[in-house]
C-alpha cells in the first residue's frame, strides 16, 4: 500500500487557474464588500446626525411649550407632537378598519366580481406619489366640504395612505390561516360572518396588530400631504377643523428657517420622531418573536 | 470548512508508485455534514477507462463520497473531509491545491439536468473553456462544441437549434447538453450522480448507451440507486450501506459481473437480491 | 336570522373594501377635472415649454420634467452599482453569520422618514456638495469634453446633483431588499453548475446566477424609479427650487415635478395657475401608475417559475 504523501504531481496546465482570474476574484469581491459598508456607514452617519444633533435640543420645554415667535429662543414643540399623536389616532381610526375589511373582501370573499379590483386598487394607491394624494384630498375637503385647511383632512390624507399598507399586510396574514380552521367552523355550523370573525381575524390577531403599528408608524414621518391638507399650528388643537401641526411640518418649517435654534430644534423633532418609529418597530419585532412561541 | 490535516502529510515526496491505470486513488476517507459524520475511512482504487458504479441504499454516503472526489462536498457550510483522494497521483486535498482547478479536472453530472437557461446550447457546451480563459478561435470553438455534442449523442438533434436556448429541450437532452458541457473541458475523471434518476425510460437508456460508449476516453464514476443500470453500465461495482451509527462505510468493491452473481458479504447479497433498500 | 346577519356582514365588508377602488377613481377623476382648464388650454405644449409664468399665464412643466428625469437618472446610475453590489455581497460572499444582520442594516435606511433625510441632506450633505464634492468633479470631470459640461457653472451646493444624491440614498434600501430577494431566489443548481465546471465563485456569480436573476434586478431599479420621482420632501429641500432653464449642467438649482408642487401650491392664487399646477399633479399620476406596473410585472417574473433544468 502506497504511504507517498502529496507527490510532484501537478494540475495540467489547460486547467490551471491563472493569476487574472484569481485577481479579478480578489478584486471585485473586495469591491462588492465597500459597497456593502457604504450602505451601512450612511446609515450610521444619518443616525449619529439625527442623535448628536438633536440631543442638545430636548429640555422639559421642547416637549410641554408651544413654539415662540419669530427669533426667540426657548419655547417648544408641544403641538408638533400633539398633532402627530392626534393625527395617528385619527388616520388610524379611518385606515385601519377599512384596510382589515377590503383584506377579508379579498381573501374571505374572493369570489366576488370587485375582489380583483379592489386589490388592484389598493396596489396602485400603493404607488402613488404622497403629494397626490395630498392634492386629492385638498380638493376633496380643504376645498370643498371643509372649507379649510382642517386636521381632519390631514388625517384622511394620511389614512389613504395607509390603507393599502393595511391591507396588503393583513391579507397576507389572512391568507396564512389554515383553511381546515375555518371549514372546521363552518362545519360545526357557524355562518361565514362569526367565522371571520371568531375565528380567522382572532387567529390572525398578531400579524393584524403588526400591519396597524406598521402603517401608523410609516405615516408618522409623512409630511408632503400634510403641507396641503393640515397646514401646521402654533397652538395646541383638539378641534380636528382646525389647522393642526405635525412633528414632520413642524420639521420641514424650522428647517428652511434662518433660525439656528429653530435648526437644532428641528434636529430634535427629527430624533423624536426616528426614535419613536424606532422603537415600534423593535417592539414589533420582539411581540412578533414572543407571539409565535 | 475545517480540514483534518494527516500527520503523515509532509512537504512533496517525489513519485509515488501508484499504477498508471488506477485513475482515481480514495485513501480512508471520511467526510462530515457538521457533526454528523456521512462516509467512514473508504478506501478505493477506480480503474482509468472505466466506468465504476457505485451503490448502495439511501443514506449510504454514495452521494457524498462522489462529491468528494472533485471537492464539491467543502462547499455545503460546515461540511469537513479527512483522508485523500489522489487523481492521477495528485493529491487533491493537499493544500497547495487549489479546489477550483480540481473542479476543473473533474466533469460532474447532477441528477437535475440543469443546463444555464440564459445561454444558447452552444455556449453551454462552450462555458468551460471560456471560463479557463482557453486562447481558442472561433472555428475551433465550433469544433470543439460540436465534437463535444457528438460525444454526448446530440449533435443531430440541436446541430439546427444550437443558438436558441438551453433549456427548450426535452429531460433527456438536456441532460446530454449537460454531459457535453461537461466534457467540454476535456476532464480525466467524470462523476456522475444519478443522473437518469429524473428521465424518463427511453431517456435513461440513451444516457446508459452513452456512458458505455465514452467510457473508452474518460474515466466514468457513476452513482446510482438503480442496481439493474449498475450491473449495465459498469465494470467495476462499489457497494455501501450506512450501519446503525448512520455512517456510510465501504462493503464490497470488485468486477460488477461479481458482485452481481458471486458476492463476497452477505449483505452486498442481501441488498441486490432485494431484501432491503 | 343568521342568514340577516350573514348578508349585512358581507355587504358592510364590501361598502368599506369599495372604498379602496373609489378612491383610486376619487383621485384620478378630481385631478383630471381641476387641471382641465390647464390642459385645454396648453394642451400638449405643456411638456415641451419651460416657460413658467403667472404673470403673463403661460406654464410649461418641461423644466419640471426635465428636473425630474435628471435627478432620477442621478439617484439610480449611483443607487444601482452600490445597491446591487451589496446584495450580491450579502447572498454570495459575506460570511453566513453575519448576512442576516447586515441585511438588516441596510433596510433600517428605509424606516428614516423622507423628511428626516431632507434636514440631513440640507444640514450636512449639501454643504459637503458645496465645499468639497462639487468643486472636485469640476476641477476633474469638469475638464473632459463633452462629460465637462454636466459640472459647469457656479456652484450653489443646492441644484439637481444634491436632488440626485439625496434620492441614490433614499432607494437605496429598497434596491438592496429587492435585488438580494431576487439574488436568493436563483435555484442552487444553477450555482452548482458553474462550481461543478471549475469556476471561481465569482465566477459563477457572474455568469450563472446574475445573468438568471437579471431581470428581476431590473424590476428592483424599476421601482427605485417609482420611489425616486414620487419623492417630495428631501428632494425639495435641496433641488433649489429656483431657475427653470433646462441646460445642461447639474450644478443648476432646478425643480421636480413633485417638488413644484409642494412649493407652489399654496401660492397659485388664480384658476389657471391653479389648474396647471395640479396638471402637474396628473403627469405625476399617469407616470408612478405606469412605471410601477412595469417594475410589479418584472419583479414578479423573475421569482415566479423560471427553467432551472429539466422539467420532466
Amino acid at each position: 500500500m502506497a504511504t507517498a504523501v502529496a507527490t510532484m504531481a501537478t494540475v495540467p496546465e489547460r486547467h490551471r487557474v491563472n493569476a487574472r482570474r484569481r485577481l479579478t476574484e480578489r478584486v471585485v469581491v473586495s469591491l462588492l464588500g465597500l459597497a456593502t459598508l457604504l450602505g451601512i456607514v450612511l446609515l450610521f452617519l444619518i443616525l449619529a446626525h439625527v442623535v448628536v444633533s438633536g440631543l442638545p435640543a430636548l429640555d422639559l420645554a421642547f416637549f410641554t411649550q408651544r413654539p415662540k415667535p419669530f427669533g426667540e429662543d426657548g419655547g417648544g414643540v408641544e403641538p408638533a407632537i400633539l398633532g402627530t399623536l392626534e393625527l395617528a389616532a385619527v388616520s388610524g381610526l379611518l385606515a385601519i378598519p377599512i384596510g382589515i375589511a377590503a383584506a377579508i373582501f379579498v381573501v374571505e370573499y374572493r369570489s366576488g366580481r370587485f375582489a380583483a379590483p379592489v386589490r388592484f386598487a389598493a396596489e396602485l394607491i400603493a404607488g402613488l406619489p404622497s403629494i397626490v394624494i395630498g392634492v386629492f384630498v385638498w380638493a376633496l375637503l380643504v376645498r370643498g366640504w371643509v372649507g379649510h385647511y382642517a386636521g381632519i383632512a390631514g388625517a384622511v390624507a394620511l389614512a389613504v395612505i395607509m390603507v393599502p399598507i393595511v391591507a396588503r399586510t393583513v391579507e397576507e396574514v389572512l391568507k396564512l390561516v389554515p383553511h381546515s380552521l375555518r371549514e372546521a367552523a363552518l362545519a360545526l355550523g357557524a355562518p361565514k360572518w362569526k367565522v371571520i370573525l371568531r375565528v380567522v381575524v382572532p387567529t390572525a390577531r398578531a400579524g393584524i396588530a403588526t400591519a396597524a403599528i406598521l402603517a401608523i408608524a410609516r405615516s408618522a414621518g409623512e409630511t408632503a400631504p400634510l403641507l396641503l391638507t393640515a397646514l401646521g399650528n402654533d397652538f395646541v388643537s383638539t378641534d380636528l377643523l382646525r389647522p393642526i401641526d405635525a412633528l414632520p411640518l413642524r420639521i420641514y418649517r424650522y428647517a428652511l428657517s434662518p433660525y439656528e435654534d429653530w435648526h437644532t430644534k428641528a434636529w430634535g423633532a427629527s430624533l423624536v420622531l426616528v426614535a419613536v418609529i424606532g422603537l415600534l418597530s423593535l417592539a414589533l419585532r420582539l411581540a412578533l418573536r414572543r407571539g409565535a412561541r | 470548512m475545517i480540514r483534518v490535516m494527516e500527520t503523515r502529510r509532509a512537504a512533496p515526496e517525489p513519485a509515488s508508485d501508484a499504477q498508471p491505470e488506477t485513475a482515481v486513488r480514495i485513501e480512508d476517507l471520511s467526510a462530515w455534514y457538521g457533526a454528523t459524520q456521512a462516509v467512514g475511512d473508504v478506501s478505493l482504487e477506480l480503474p482509468r477507462g472505466a466506468v465504476t458504479a457505485i451503490i448502495g441504499p439511501s443514506g449510504c454516503g454514495k452521494s457524498t463520497l462522489l462529491r468528494c472526489i472533485n471537492r464539491m462536498h467543502e462547499t455545503t457550510p460546515g461540511a469537513r473531509v479527512a483522508g485523500q483522494v489522489f487523481l492521477d497521483s495528485l493529491d487533491i486535498y493537499w493544500a497547495g491545491v487549489d479546489a477550483v482547478e480540481v473542479r476543473s479536472m473533474v466533469g460532474m453530472v447532477f441528477q437535475k439536468p440543469n443546463p444555464f437557461p440564459m445561454m444558447s446550447v452552444y455556449e453551454n457546451v462552450a462555458a468551460g473553456p471560456r471560463l479557463r480563459g482557453w486562447k481558442i478561435d472561433r472555428k475551433a470553438m465550433d469544433d470543439l462544441v460540436e465534437r463535444n455534442l457528438r460525444r454526448a449523442a446530440l449533435w443531430d438533434e440541436v446541430k439546427d437549434r444550437l443558438h436558441r436556448s438551453g433549456s427548450a429541450l426535452s429531460g433527456g437532452q438536456q441532460q446530454r447538453l449537460c454531459i457535453a458541457r461537461a466534457l467540454a473541458t476535456d476532464p480525466t475523471v467524470l462523476l456522475m450522480d444519478e443522473p437518469a434518476s429524473a428521465l424518463d425510460p427511453i431517456a435513461t437508456y440513451k444516457i446508459e448507451e452513452l456512458v458505455r460508449e465514452l467510457s473508452t476516453d474518460v474515466t466514468i464514476v457513476i452513482v446510482t440507486h438503480n442496481m439493474q443500470q449498475a450491473s449495465r453500465v459498469s465494470q467495476r461495482t462499489a457497494f455501501m450501506l450506512a450501519a446503525e451509527d448512520g455512517v456510510g462505510r465501504l462493503v464490497e468493491f470488485g468486477r460488477t459481473d461479481d458482485i452481481f452473481t458471486n458476492p463476497r458479504d452477505s449483505r452486498t447479497e442481501a441488498y441486490i437480491t432485494g431484501r432491503f433498500g | 336570522m343568521t342568514r340577516t346577519a350573514d348578508r349585512a356582514f358581507a355587504a358592510g365588508v364590501t361598502a368599506l373594501a369599495l372604498l379602496v377602488p373609489l378612491t383610486l377613481a376619487g383621485i384620478a377623476a378630481l385631478v383630471l377635472i381641476d387641471s382641465w382648464p390647464s390642459i385645454q388650454r396648453f394642451g400638449f405644449a405643456y411638456l415641451t415649454t419651460s416657460v413658467w409664468d403667472p404673470v403673463h399665464v403661460i406654464f410649461g412643466a418641461a423644466a419640471y420634467v426635465y428636473g425630474t428625469i435628471v435627478t432620477t437618472i442621478v439617484a439610480v446610475l449611483l443607487a444601482t452599482p452600490v445597491a446591487v453590489g451589496a446584495a450580491i455581497f450579502l447572498s454570495e460572499f459575506a460570511p453566513r453569520r453575519t448576512r442576516g444582520v447586515l441585511a438588516y442594516l441596510i433596510e433600517l435606511l428605509a424606516y428614516i422618514p423622507s423628511i428626516v433625510y431632507g434636514l440631513w441632506a440640507i444640514f450636512v450633505m449639501v454643504p459637503a456638495m458645496r465645499g468639497t464634492v462639487e468643486p472636485a468633479l469640476q476641477n476633474t470631470l469638469g475638464r473632459v469634453p463633452v462629460i465637462g459640461q454636466l459640472f459647469s457653472g457656479p456652484i450653489v451646493g443646492l441644484d439637481l446633483l444634491s436632488g440626485g444624491v439625496v434620492l441614490a440614498v433614499m432607494i437605496l434600501p429598497i434596491l438592496t431588499a429587492v435585488s438580494r430577494e431576487v439574488i436568493l431566489a436563483v435555484p442552487p443548481t444553477q450555482r452548482e453548475a458553474m462550481i461543478g465546471l471549475g469556476a471561481t465563485r465569482w465566477e459563477a456569480v457572474r455568469h450563472a446566477v446574475l445573468p438568471y436573476a437579471r431581470p428581476g434586478i431590473i424590476g428592483g431599479v424599476v421601482l427605485g424609479v417609482a420611489r425616486a420621482f414620487g419623492e417630495t420632501m428631501a428632494v425639495t429641500m435641496v433641488v433649489g427650487n429656483s431657475s427653470r432653464d433646462i441646460t445642461g449642467s447639474l450644478f443648476v438649482p432646478g425643480y421636480t415635478l413633485a417638488s413644484a408642487i409642494a412649493n407652489q401650491f399654496v401660492e397659485a392664487d388664480s384658476e389657471i395657475y391653479f389648474s396647471a399646477i395640479v396638471e402637474v399633479a396628473v403627469v405625476l399620476l399617469i407616470v408612478a401608475i405606469v412605471v410601477n406596473a412595469v417594475a410589479r410585472l418584472l419583479i414578479r417574473r423573475s421569482i415566479a417559475d423560471r427553467p432551472a433544468g429539466a422539467v420532466v
